[in-house]
């Protein structure tokens, strides 16, 4: 698994490539709460490149957000496949979770409130 | 269900004896991805065993057992923990440790198996119980849930590794018809929700009809019927028929060592 993280004016763009799985998951933490130590105002989470995301992937994402809201910040997702989309449904974490078709949509999300 | 594709379990001429008395007798079966199965059969009949040895907790005398292409008759317990570790199951009983909370109970396998941090664990335990409509019941101990409750903890914990492979034992003994409607239920869920290929050993026939893809009917230690439950209501087979019509065995006895039993005699 890749992760890469670029930042976009107030916000970071992780970008995720590969299986995030038991095994992978605490990476996508360590580098999340590298960002939150950054004090990163918005997180952007790039799922395109994923097209598995199992249980532990999935709470390492609400863990994310709950550390985002502590501090005021927003966490949205986009670029999710069909079958990542179905992992977030069948949790009904599509409720928890900002998810957005691409970037420019996250974006905006991120300015609107 | 398709033939096309690879199985995810495919056992081979698999034989077992618990002493002199063979108990799987030439076990044939080809078990594919998503799909569920049944093993169905009377008590006694080699079902659990089967189970057992498909899970690697029993060594087979003769045969093989893939799992996912790999051999597991002749993998050591180490080589043998990676396959495990995508495996789920869930034993009759539950199983279900009385000593810990129903959340350390979930959280048992991903704290065992995995270098996962304590707050994503707890997450996990949470979205697993919410899974199973437990939510909220973390913090209960295994003593403070009904019948149901209890299996559908040990639910909860047989998916907390998110398997490729649930195996169920006897998913509803024990527990009254509303209940174990629910549970199967429950299974035909997460079959849905997690694509998980979901193998049943039990001898509930209306557990059979709503869950079951394909069926293997066991008897004596061999499988005497494979098929949809459709095809195998309509098989010609005289046990077949025994089974699916729930017709009981005829009464043999024998005058004289019956009345030997009852005097307390017996047979030279």
């Amino acid at each position: 698994m890749e992760l890469v993280v670029f930042e976009k004016q107030n916000a970071a763009i992780l970008k995720i490539v590969g299986d995030v799985d038991l095994y992978s998951s605490p990476q996508v933490r360590k580098k999340i709460l590298a960002l939150m130590k950054k004090k990163t105002e918005n997180l952007l989470v790039d799922l395109d490149g994923v097209s598995y995301m199992d249980s532990s992937g999935v709470a390492t994402l609400v863990e994310a957000l709950q550390l985002m809201k502590k501090r005021r910040g927003k966490l949205k997702l986009f670029n999710l496949r069909p079958a990542i989309r179905d992992v977030f449904e069948l949790s009904r974490l599509d409720k928890v979770f900002d998810i957005c078709e691409d970037e420019n949509q996250a974006m905006a999300a991120i300015s609107e409130g | 269900m398709t033939t096309s594709k690879q199985p995810i379990i495919d056992i081979q001429d698999l034989v077992t004896y618990y002493g002199s008395r063979k108990v799987l007798d030439g076990i044939n079966l080809k078990i594919f991805p998503g799909e569920t199965l049944t093993i169905l059969g009377r008590s006694g009949c080699g079902k659990s065993t089967l189970l057992r040895h498909i899970i690697g907790l029993s060594k087979p005398t003769g045969g093989r057992i893939f799992i996912k292409a790999q051999d597991i008759t002749t993998l050591s317990e180490e080589d043998m923990l990676p396959i495990r570790r995508k495996i789920g199951m869930l034993f009759q009983g539950g199983a279900l440790f009385n000593s810990m909370t129903v959340g350390d109970n979930v959280a048992l396998p991903l704290r065992e198996h995995t270098e996962l941090e304590d707050s994503t664990i707890k997450i996990m335990t949470r979205m697993k119980l919410d899974q199973v409509g437990l939510a909220g019941f973390e913090d209960f101990l295994p003593s403070q849930l009904s019948g149901g409750m209890k299996k559908r903890a040990a639910l909860a914990r047989a998916i907390a590794m998110d398997p490729d492979i649930l195996f169920c034992d006897e998913p509803s003994a024990g527990l009254d018809p509303i209940v174990a409607v629910g549970i199967d239920n429950l299974i035909l869920k997460l079959k849905k929700a997690f694509r998980m290929t979901i193998v049943i050993v039990t001898h509930e026939l209306e557990s059979v009809y709503l869950i079951a893809d394909r069926v293997a009917l066991l008897d004596e230690g061999k499988i005497i019927a494979l098929g949809t439950v459709d095809e195998l209501k309509n098989s010609d087979n005289p046990k077949v028929q025994q089974f699916f019509r729930r017709i009981p065995d005829p009464e043999k006895i024998d005058k004289d060592s019956y009345l030997k039993s009852l005097i307390g005699e017996t047979d030279e």
